[in-house]
């Protein structure tokens, strides 16, 4: 193999985030509409890595990514050794416009997986006009804790092997063993509580199951996209969402919870179709 | 399936490896029949099938046989691919100290899935 850089520019964001100083990681590639990628919980902003060196994506988005505060290679506040990390609806989607200000986003699409095709959901019934479009990926209204989790976080357990080791199931079994192994590896980097903090939002504050009849669609368009395989963000629970609001959904074969990174070739294909259609918005 | 596991699990070095902290007996309850797996150091050094009077042992995973073949099948339906896609669904219960299960959570998904090995060939 001849030593390549891939087409990525990444560079560290200092802005004030929910009232206090953040030092962000913001990753990005491409030139056209922004688009703004939203990472799983208890992960960072590398599993958009085959987005961003895609060039019918790149050729006309902008592809950015950031790691949230605690997440990959972005800083938690300071004194955060004194805090417990709980991610809110409020916090998160205060989050992602701050973020987009500080970019300056020209009326962005946003598009989130898993926590972050929640969260759309959240800005899709609040603030739909700050998008040009919504892209929800493992997009549910809510999803029950299927097991303790204070397992994640305690210290006789590796949180990053048991992290892993819980969502490794989410991955669909036909994904390739390489990008399969990318993905768990990205969880077991993830910082002490962090993915138990996201969860919180996920599976206990981000519960939309009475407001999502009032997401309207004609104030900004939104996607749904959902792997087969995945029993966290079931297909039922998209297509609910997709019945409530009139949303086009999509169930995607061979695929499972990560599909950017679990098999993103696949996963492409998937989002090409999507991505024409809000160009032609 | 069972009784396959030793074998599968040992000629596995990468997953013995994996495994290579773990000492635990666990059992795995197929309908109202019990089988206890003795692991030393990654090695699954006893399979006891039941029943017992007073089984001793840290974990259990219970399921009905329906289950647990689906589960084993080389390439399982939608929804039958992992323990907690089962738990999920209340069709597999984990009982017990369930310390040294999440703590080689990667170890022992194989363990338990690994007559689909056998169910390939």
């Amino acid at each position: 193999m001849s030593p390549h850089f891939e087409p990525i520019s990444a560079r560290y964001l200092h802005l004030e985030l929910l009232g206090r100083p953040h030092r962000v990681y913001v990753e990005e590639a491409g030139q056209g509409i922004p688009l703004l990628c939203l990472h799983t919980a208890g992960s960072d902003t590398r599993q958009f890595r085959g987005l961003m060196n895609d060039q019918r994506i790149t050729a006309n988005f902008r592809v950015l990514a950031f790691d949230m505060p605690w997440h990959g290679k972005s800083s938690p506040p300071a004194g955060w050794q004194d805090a417990e990390y709980q991610l809110t609806s409020s916090d998160y989607m205060r989050m992602i416009l701050e973020v987009s200000d500080a970019l300056e986003l020209d009326n962005p699409v946003a598009m989130g997986c898993s926590i972050g095709g929640r969260i759309v959901l959240h800005l899709a019934h609040e603030h739909p006009e700050r998008f040009r479009a919504l892209i929800g990926l493992e997009s549910a209204a809510h999803t029950d804790a299927y097991y303790d989790l204070s397992w994640l976080h305690r210290p006789d357990v590796h949180g990053g092997m048991v992290c892993a080791g819980v969502i490794s199931g989410l991955v669909a079994p036909v994904a390739p063993a390489v990008h399969r192994w990318e993905t768990l590896w990205h969880y077991m980097q993830s910082g002490p509580g962090v993915f138990k903090g996201d969860l919180n939002f996920y599976m206990i504050d981000g519960d939309i199951r009475d407001r999502v009849d009032k997401i309207d669609i004609k104030r900004c368009p939104l996607f749904l996209l959902t792997g087969e395989y995945d029993y966290s963000c079931t297909s039922e629970g998209t297509l609910d969402v997709a019945r409530r609001t009139g949303a086009s959904a999509t169930i995607m074969q061979g695929l499972g919870h990560f599909p950017m990174s679990e098999n993103p070739e696949k996963f492409i294909s998937y989002l090409l179709p999507v991505l024409d259609k809000i160009r032609a918005l | 399936m069972i009784e396959k596991i030793a074998g599968l699990v040992n000629a596995d070095t990468k997953l013995v490896r994996r495994g290579r902290f773990v000492n635990t007996t666990f059992m795995i309850a197929i309908d109202d029949s019990y089988t206890l797996l003795r692991v030393e150091e990654g090695r699954v050094t006893k399979v006891a099938p039941g029943p017992f009077i007073t089984p001793d042992y840290s974990f259990c995973l219970r399921a009905s046989r329906d289950v647990w073949e689906k589960f084993w099948e080389p390439l399982p339906p939608l929804g039958y691919t992992d323990i907690f896609a089962l738990v999920k669904q209340k069709l597999m219960r984990v009982e017990g100290d369930l310390h040294p299960f999440m703590t080689n959570l990667l170890y022992f998904k194989d363990v338990i899935a690994a007559p689909r090995q056998e169910a390939k060939r």
